[in-house]
């Protein structure tokens, strides 16, 4: 972890400074997420305060409810904390669902090659034929069938249009270390194929997830509030959700009413631009194509004490 | 593909058989997802709507009662005659919705091509000519955010700022109900038909309606446009033939203009036949956004309806667009740069 952190930290240039501003607004929303109880000054489908009160409708933002509230009595200052628990549970388990089925695909394909390899990338190539958000339409519209529309079923229809993706850019690794000569090696000494995957390919192609899972998280994100602005979302009754509060806010922005749909959409905006730097500057300091490396000062050691060891060979590894 | 003999038709025909195969697979993806999917299609749109027997009549009618491979084969076969069946809700073929509904989505997404195109190039070549300046960093940021924003908040916020700042200006649907009745539908394409009648005050009308809608999309679009044009004249103002041009002495307006930004407008063509995809799913949003009387307003419909004949037409139709729109990009693509066709 301690090498992981100072290889960022030893990139040259703007890079780590757009992966550390986009991690600190990150950090922001994933407190948010996981302390919405406490920090929402109200339930996600509260309309009513403690003394049984109904809320106004349509409230400006005021000293009882931060953000205003909505056509549907909600404070919104509570669905958009409550928002952010929603989209993190979703991204989550969208992402390592992905990530699961997409990379043992592209692992074994890409190693095995032959039919199976031929079939796989042409059903993919054709998933990608279909405008992703249809592809998540679709999936939703069978899984809201299944299993109602829980966080689960979202997720997982958001999850089967990523796999593609995963499987993509593990193959294409995969195909390219394959030929290598640590992989020759291997087999030299007579490692059976599923050692080969397991204990030299898997290492080297794990790398690549970390960079396509943020930026699968913050297109996921993205997703998720177009499938509930279009409806086919999360209930409601389940979750608080941004995409959902923006398509309630349609009709009260052609009346000029403007604060239900002026915060969701920047928790959306925000969060996405956030894990769009993270994906960004993650992909600039760990993939040694891209990354630059700052020059270090070098300090020399004092002339008084010639037998010190010098310190530039600590520097510079 | 075999290199080595480089001809050009013979590129072209190879690139327009591939897209047979690649369809076929589309099809089939789209079809068995839509049919291993628990429940029939009938019990989805009519279930407790309807007895059993009535049930067994529709799917009978349907012919959902035949195996599942003679059901596929039919599909394929009505695909490659351009039929994408008949809507089970209000049982309306899907070719008709296609071209009632097209021409709303039709007119929506060339505005927002010219829009995202009248901004995004002049601005990417901007921020490419002077990189690293004010200029370009604001015109990177943009690029960023209107990727990040979600297309329907940016429609809601210009609505807002439009009912504040102009009151009066449409804010949703195609056009004001009195247009609609007089115009003569001649074309399905209301844009066309308000100026084949020749009425000035239905053409301001429709013109009108489509700036807020197009202004949406194409900023969506002009954000790809203007990272991809700023790399590429980046790109090519390296080139050698730029240092060329500038030892020749013409002057640096003329150079970035006529060679470096010519040349980088050539991958620029491309991609914007890869932002297809985008954009009708975009233009989906956008739809429901402005209340626009599209496809995929449409398709939103019957999607509440339950009906997996209208949605598999209509995805059919979808994907066809993208695989013809990507061949035709190959194509002119390789008539313009000689390097594609090797």
């Amino acid at each position: 972890m301690r090498g992981f952190l100072s290889t960022i930290w030893n990139t040259k240039g703007l890079a780590r400074w757009i992966l550390l501003g986009g991690a600190v607004v990150t950090v922001v929303f994933l407190v948010f997420a996981l302390f919405a109880p406490w920090i929402a000054p109200f339930d996600f489908n509260q309309t009513r305060d403690a003394s049984g009160a109904k809320f106004p409708k349509l409230q400006s933002p005021s000293s009882a409810h931060w953000l205003g509230t909505n056509d549907q009595f909600f404070d919104i200052f509570s669905r958009v904390v409550w928002g952010a628990r929603t989209a993190l549970e979703v991204v989550v388990i969208s992402v390592l669902v992905a990530a699961l089925i997409g990379l043992p695909l592209g692992l074994v394909s890409g190693f095995v090659g032959g039919w199976v390899d031929r079939v796989l990338v042409f059903v993919m190539d054709a998933l990608y034929t279909i405008p992703s958000l249809l592809l998540a339409i679709i999936f939703a519209f069978l899984l809201r069938d299944a299993l109602g529309g829980s966080i689960v079923a979202v997720a997982l229809a958001l999850a089967a249009i990523y796999v593609p993706q995963y499987y993509r850019v593990v193959r294409s690794t995969t195909v390219s270390a394959r030929e290598s000569t640590y992989i020759e090696a291997a087999r030299a000494i007579g490692a059976k194929p599923t050692t080969i995957i397991r204990k030299y390919l898997f290492g080297n192609v794990v790398q690549s997830v970390p960079v396509i899972g943020t930026l699968n998280a913050a297109d996921a994100l993205g997703t998720l509030a177009a499938l509930g602005f279009l409806g086919l979302g999360i209930q409601p009754t389940e979750a608080s959700e941004w995409g959902y509060d923006l398509s309630r806010a349609l009709d009260d922005a052609q009346a000029g009413v403007w604060w239900p749909a002026l915060w969701p959409g920047l928790a959306i905006i925000l969060l996405i631009t956030a894990l769009t730097l993270v994906g960004e500057g993650l992909n600039e300091t760990l993939n040694p194509a891209l990354r630059r490396r700052r020059l270090l000062p070098v300090r020399f050691p004092a002339r008084a004490a010639p037998q010190d060891p010098p310190e530039i060979a600590e520097t510079a590894k | 593909m075999k290199s080595g003999s480089g001809s050009l038709s013979r590129y072209l025909l190879v690139r327009m058989l591939l897209v047979v195969p690649m369809m076929w697979v589309v099809l089939t993806v789209i079809f068995f997802l839509l049919r291993v999917a628990p429940g029939d299609p009938v019990s989805a749109a009519f279930g407790g709507r309807l007895d059993e027997d009535a049930l067994n009549v529709r799917r009978a009618a349907l012919g959902l009662d035949r195996p599942l491979v003679v059901q596929y084969l039919e599909y394929l076969g009505d695909v490659a005659r351009l039929d994408f069946g008949n809507t089970i809700s209000d049982n309306r073929p899907v070719l008709d919705v296609i071209r009632d509904q097209g021409g709303a989505t039709l007119t929506l997404t060339l505005g927002a091509f010219l829009f995202a195109l009248l901004i995004g190039l002049p601005l990417g070549r901007l921020a490419g000519r002077h990189r690293d300046s004010g200029a370009d960093a604001t015109i990177r940021i943009f690029g960023v955010v209107s990727y990040a924003a979600p297309i329907f908040w940016v429609g809601i916020m210009l609505v807002l700022l439009v009912v504040k700042f102009f009151p009066g200006w449409p804010t949703y649907d195609i056009a004001s109900t009195v247009t609609k009745f007089t115009v003569q539908p001649r074309t399905h394409i209301l844009l066309v038909d308000a100026f084949l009648s020749g009425n000035g005050a239905a053409v301001t009308d429709v013109l009108k309606h489509h700036v807020l809608p197009c202004v949406t999309l194409g900023l969506l679009l002009s954000g790809v446009i203007i990272r991809l044009v700023r790399i590429n004249v980046i790109q090519a103002m390296k080139g050698d033939y730029v240092e060329a041009a500038r030892a020749r002495g013409i002057p640096e307006r003329r150079v970035v203009r006529r060679h470096a930004f010519r040349n980088a407008l050539v991958p620029v063509i491309t991609v914007i036949g890869l932002q297809v995809a985008l954009t009708l799913g975009g233009a989906v949003l956008t739809e429901r956004t402005f209340n626009w009387p599209g496809i995929g307003t449409e398709l939103i419909q019957y999607i509440n309806a339950r009906d997996y004949i209208a949605l598999q037409g209509l995805v059919t139709f979808f994907a066809l667009i993208v695989v013809i729109v990507s061949v035709l990009v190959d194509i002119l693509n390789a008539l313009v740069d000689p390097r594609v066709r090797y």
